[in-house]
């Protein structure tokens, strides 16, 4: 492989925000149970508005696939089902994405028209996604220079999908409709360490109008990337901040790996040329491979074609651990549905004998110095394959082809789709278009919220906090939280306060705690309850935990729980002593720590840990003092 | 190419010389904006000027900002569509003709002014939809472009005439395209005009337009065409989804269709009997109710005497005896009341009915509750009714009582002549006996 080549890089950032559906009522919220009820459906393009059909559209219709839709019928409504027109659009989410707009020195447009952007791989029950541009412009500055902004939409969340094949995939429609952030910047980004800092900071922003969703999935990335003489590639799907600058640099790596493999194919053939399909199961009837006995024993065929020239170009490795094959592999398995193919550059190999492979070139007329492609397939499904592979065969010779890709947890990419173009977007005639005037007049008069650079000087300054907490409040989104608990706890230090929110949530998520289900009513009871000595410091652990596995109502519990008083607590540990009297009298004062430690579990953490000390060391002695030592 | 856009807007973009679908450059401010000029709908203000960008986004831009516009090339001709050439029918198949009428069904919205243009060609269905040439030698021709909403029963002649002439002249099934609003006063109206039909006519709608990749209208027409082609049933028929999923169509009897939801693609129930017929996504007909049979031979004809002067009202708490006479000084000939319950009317209006009646106005009496039969014995309101000389609906829907009173007064029918008609079934519509499968439960565990 080469070395990482120098990257042009564009992020968009999709962000959930918090308030009900863009073009209907129903709440923003994700299920994990079972729907209600499931719907069946199709989706066929019909031709656009400017006279062409996508071709990403069309890719799509080409396989004639159903889609199930999963409803909850308290979630959602006719609309996700595309049984009534949309509402209008949520004038909320709008004032959220304007606010965005603001806050990055973008340019607000006059009038927002909703479009359709026609998707019909079944995740938008229309066919299409509803999407609005509401600002082009602006810039963030990051510690490698500024990168400028292009366009902030305001668009409807995609249907959850649950499981996919070639003949159809299902759906959940909890998420669809759910408002989202699109926020796309130039390629303006130079290096993968820069990647990684601008989404970080577009991301502070949005979550400082404090009405972004929070949580796994509710922000994601895709990165544009391309090099130079390469081309761009949408990569879908990125989680984790972490991630990106080596998604970046292993994308950076294929696009030179692919050209180089260009220029090598130019000065060894030309152009690349690719046999017609044909069917050679015969070659491989009696073959011991376990794959092969298995695909004829389905009804499966095997069908190949010869690639002129390119012996040893299959095999080439173009990110860590994936070869050139694996690229074709997911044209093949896109396209035809068929699960993969076998290529001469991994034979013998799978079980299938030299002996074999030798019929396999003899069958497609291939000599030692051409490749061949092998599709264990139905017929139709693996001419559909092979055309797909043989497409990208010959782009292959040409440069590096556009495409979309999904980011694979390892930091490699691989093939969804073709990169659609700019045709597919129509307007939304069924939503009005909205004045943004009068909710930019609104918003100014607010104010806009404070940007996180500001926010994190001023905890520090303010709050005398450490820059890391200050941080993880911002990002964690409870500087709003914050301030107000420090504000009403008058006994409690705010840099203590902190700690609650940010490290000690932290640790416990660490330990497998559900945190994301402690809402911020819990927290600031919980800070509370401390500040006025009802909670000792050493309780809020538990109360932490308890609350994220039963909710709210494990603080009733607390609130009720006055702090045992001195005699309750002499009380508890003088039956502790008879209990364990064997032991004090064979340990003697060295009795202590593990009786201490009972003591702590049967008072979980309701009194401070410095006074059931005391109490211990002086009942124990007593105690002591009254047995003789045997 | 004109100019779409009215008052400020148009004053700027007419001295720039701009025409829709020319690509602009705009000056806002510092900032330069360029896209193409989209046509604005006339509802929407004059206040901003839209513009498709590179990237496909529409945007509207306050004139008020806008300090130059220069027209960087002209758009020439409106988007053009280039449906493929079709591909020659197979040999051999049934021939289907599509009549279309216009509505959702066989129009797509023109994006150009928002408004709702016709499909042109049989290629862009067919494309689309080629499941229908599958099926059938499908042959498609506009007879009128008319929103459902507009259809008149001069309309329900002019297509009941073309339908009959395609069936005459070798077609086995017809497919009428219409929009969906009205699309049961139709069925009901070529049950009644249609005579000695042998084969099926079959009206169809959508309530996705096809120009939305999830349109109804795969299914719904191609399980019309399906229909139209092998169906068995010399019927006239409504053929739309029969739920929410694109599973099945249900085929039901003209005369007892109805459009029950706004937009669902469900929104035709069957009243009162079970649809006559289930179409699977894959083509499958199984018939499910009473039919009559498909005939050979035998010319259809249409009665095109019908009076359209019939008044469909209905009662509710507060309705007063002059509003009655306002109908019938209105000039309408004959009235549908739908009633409340069993058919009932408050008692302070039975004279005025009977004035009615006594003027030579029939008065019909079906219900607004539209599931079950009208019974006028039940109660004192109704047996007064009857001494008015109302005439009952049995378990007509009103609709097709109104539809069906137009044809009785067309035909020139009065008094006891009338009566007998309107209380006899002609076409399906009075029901001997309702089964119990016949009520659809709106909540029904697992299905929506
Ligand atoms: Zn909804």
């Amino acid at each position: 492989m080469v070395d990482v080549p120098r990257v042009r890089v564009g992020l968009e950032i999709h962000q959930r925000l918090a308030t009900h559906k863009l073009f209907c009522n129903c709440p923003s919220e994700l299920r994990e149970d079972e729907p209600d009820y499931w719907a069946r459906r199709r989706l066929r393009v019909s031709y656009s508005e400017l006279g062409s059909i996508d071709p990403a559209a069309r890719f799509e219709s080409l396989r004639n696939r159903t889609f199930t839709y999963g409803a909850y019928s308290d979630a959602t409504c006719e609309v996700e089902l595309d049984e009534s027109p949309p509402l209008p659009m949520n004038l909320e989410a709008l004032e959220i994405a304007l606010e965005v707009s603001l806050m990055l020195g973008m340019d607000p447009v006059d009038e927002v028209h909703t479009m359709r952007k026609i998707v019909i791989d079944g995740s938008n029950t229309t066919g299409f996604q509803r999407t609005a541009l509401v600002a082009m412009g602006g810039e963030v500055k990051t510690s490698s220079g500024t990168v400028r902004l292009k366009t902030l939409c305001l668009e409807e969340e995609s249907a959850y999908i649950i499981s996919t094949a070639p003949e159809g995939a299902t759906y959940r429609l909890d998420r669809l409709g759910i408002p989202l952030i699109e926020l796309a910047t130039e390629a303006d980004i130079t290096s993968p360490s820069q990647a990684r800092e601008t989404a970080l900071t577009l991301g502070r922003v949005l979550r400082a109008t404090g009405k972004v969703q929070r949580g796994i999935g509710t922000i994601r990335q895709d990165l544009n990337v391309s090099i130079e003489g390469g081309a761009r590639q949408e990569i879908k799907g990125v989680q984790e901040l972490a991630l990106i600058p080596k998604i970046v640099e292993r994308e950076a790596v294929r696009q030179a790996t692919l050209l180089e493999l260009r220029d090598r194919i130019r000065e060894t053939v030309g152009e690349v040329r690719v046999s017609e399909p044909r069917d050679v199961t015969s070659a491989l009837l009696g073959s011991k491979s376990r794959l092969i006995r298995r695909a004829l024993s389905n009804g499966e065929r095997i069908f190949g074609v010869r690639v002129d020239g390119l012996a040893g170009f299959l095999g080439v490795e173009i990110q860590p651990g994936r070869r050139f094959g694996t690229e074709l592999s997911g044209y093949a398995k896109v396209f035809g549905g068929v699960g993969g193919i076998i290529h001469s550059d991994e034979l013998p190999g799978y079980g299938i004998s030299e002996d074999e492979v030798r019929a396999l070139r003899e069958a497609l007329g291939a000599d030692r110095s051409d490749a061949f492609i092998l599709v264990l397939a139905e017929e139709a499904a693996a001419s559909t394959a092979l055309e797909a592979v043989s497409e990208r065969l010959i782009q292959a010779g040409l440069g590096v082809p556009e495409e979309t890709r999904r980011a694979l947890p390892d930091g490699n990419t691989e093939f969804m789709r073709p990169l659609p173009g700019p045709a597919r977007m129509y307007p939304e005639t069924d939503v009005f278009p909205v004045k943004t005037g009068p909710l930019i007049e609104r918003i100014l008069r607010k104010g806009l919220p404070e940007m996180p650079d500001a926010t994190i000087d001023r905890l520090q300054r303010e709050y005398g906090l450490t820059r890391e907490h200050a941080e993880m409040l911002l990002d964690e989104g409870r500087v709003g939280l914050f301030e107000r608990v420090a504000a009403a706890s008058g006994n409690l230090s705010p840099r203590y306060v902190a700690a609650i929110l940010t490290s000690e949530m932290r640790a416990l998520k660490r330990e497998g705690v559900d945190v994301e289900g402690i809402g911020e009513e819990s927290l600031s009871e919980i800070v509370s309850l401390v500040d006025s000595g009802i909670l000792p410091k050493e309780g809020v652990r538990d109360a932490l935990t308890e609350v994220a596995e039963r909710g709210p109502a494990a603080l009733e519990d607390l609130r009720r729980r006055k702090p045992p008083s001195e005699s309750e607590i002499r009380d508890i540990v003088r039956k502790l002593i008879r209990d364990n009297a064997e032991l004090v009298s064979r340990r003697g004062e060295r009795a202590f720590s593990p009786l201490m430690g009972e003591a702590m579990r049967i008072l979980r953490g309701r009194a401070p840990g410095s006074l059931v000390s005391g109490i211990l060391k002086e009942e124990l002695r007593r105690a002591l003092r009254g047995t003789p030592r045997g | 190419m004109g100019l779409s856009y009215r008052g400020r807007a148009r004053a700027l973009l007419e001295e720039a010389g701009a025409e829709d679908y020319d690509l602009l450059e705009m000056r806002t401010g510092s900032r330069k904006l360029s896209g193409i000029l989209m046509p604005r709908p006339e509802i929407l203000d004059d206040e901003h000027v839209v513009i498709k960008l590179d990237n496909g986004y529409n945007m509207g831009v306050a004139v008020a900002k806008i300090s130059g516009v220069r027209v960087l090339r002209k758009g020439g001709a409106a988007p053009e569509r280039r449906p493929p050439a079709p591909s020659a029918p197979r040999g051999g198949l049934p021939k289907v003709s599509i009549l279309a009428t216009g509505g959702t069904i066989a129009s797509r919205v023109e994006y150009s002014t928002g408004a709702v243009r016709p499909t042109e060609s049989p290629e862009e269905l067919l494309d689309l939809i080629p499941e229908m040439g599958e099926a059938a030698d499908v042959s498609y021709k506009s007879i009128m472009a008319v929103f459902s909403e507009d259809i008149s029963p001069e309309d329900w002649v002019e297509i009941a005439r073309a339908a009959a002439s395609e069936l005459n002249s070798g077609a086995s099934g017809v497919v009428v395209a219409h929009g969906t609003d009205t699309m049961h006063y139709t069925a009901a109206a070529l049950s009644f005009l249609l005579q000695n039909l042998t084969k099926p006519v079959i009206l169809v709608g959508a309530q996705r337009s096809i120009d939305r990749p999830s349109t109804d209208a795969v299914l719904n027409l191609s399980s019309a065409v399906r229909m139209a082609a092998y169906g068995p049933a010399a019927e006239v028929m409504i053929v739309m989804h029969g739920s929410t999923s694109d599973d099945f169509a249900f085929a039901i009897r003209g005369v007892k269709a109805r459009k029950m939801h706004t937009s669902r693609r469900d929104a035709f129930l069957p009243v009162n009997e079970p649809p006559i017929a289930v179409i699977s996504s894959g083509g499958d007909i199984e018939i499910t109710g009473r039919i009559r049979r498909r005939r050979g031979s035998g010319k259809v004809d249409v009665d095109p005497r019908i009076e359209p002067r019939v008044a469909l009202i209905y009662a509710w708490p507060s309705i007063t005896g002059d509003y009655l006479r306002a109908v019938s000084s209105s000039g309408y000939e004959g009235v549908v009341i739908a009633g409340t319950g069993l058919g009932h009317v408050p008692n302070r209006i039975i004279s005025e009915i009977g004035e009615l009646v006594d003027s030579g106005i029939p008065v019909v009496i079906s219900s607004q509750c539209l599931f079950g039969r009208v019974n006028l014995r039940v109660y004192s309101t109704g047996r007064r009714l009857l001494a008015a000389g109302a005439i009952p609906a049995g378990d007509m829907l009103p609709e097709v009582a109104t539809v069906k009173l137009m044809v009785g007064l067309g035909r020139g029918y009065r008094g006891d002549e009338l009566r007998e008609f309107m209380t006899s079934n002609i076409a399906g519509e009075i029901s001997e006996s309702i089964p119990p499968n016949s009520f659809p439960p709106c909540y029904r565990p697992g299905a929506i």
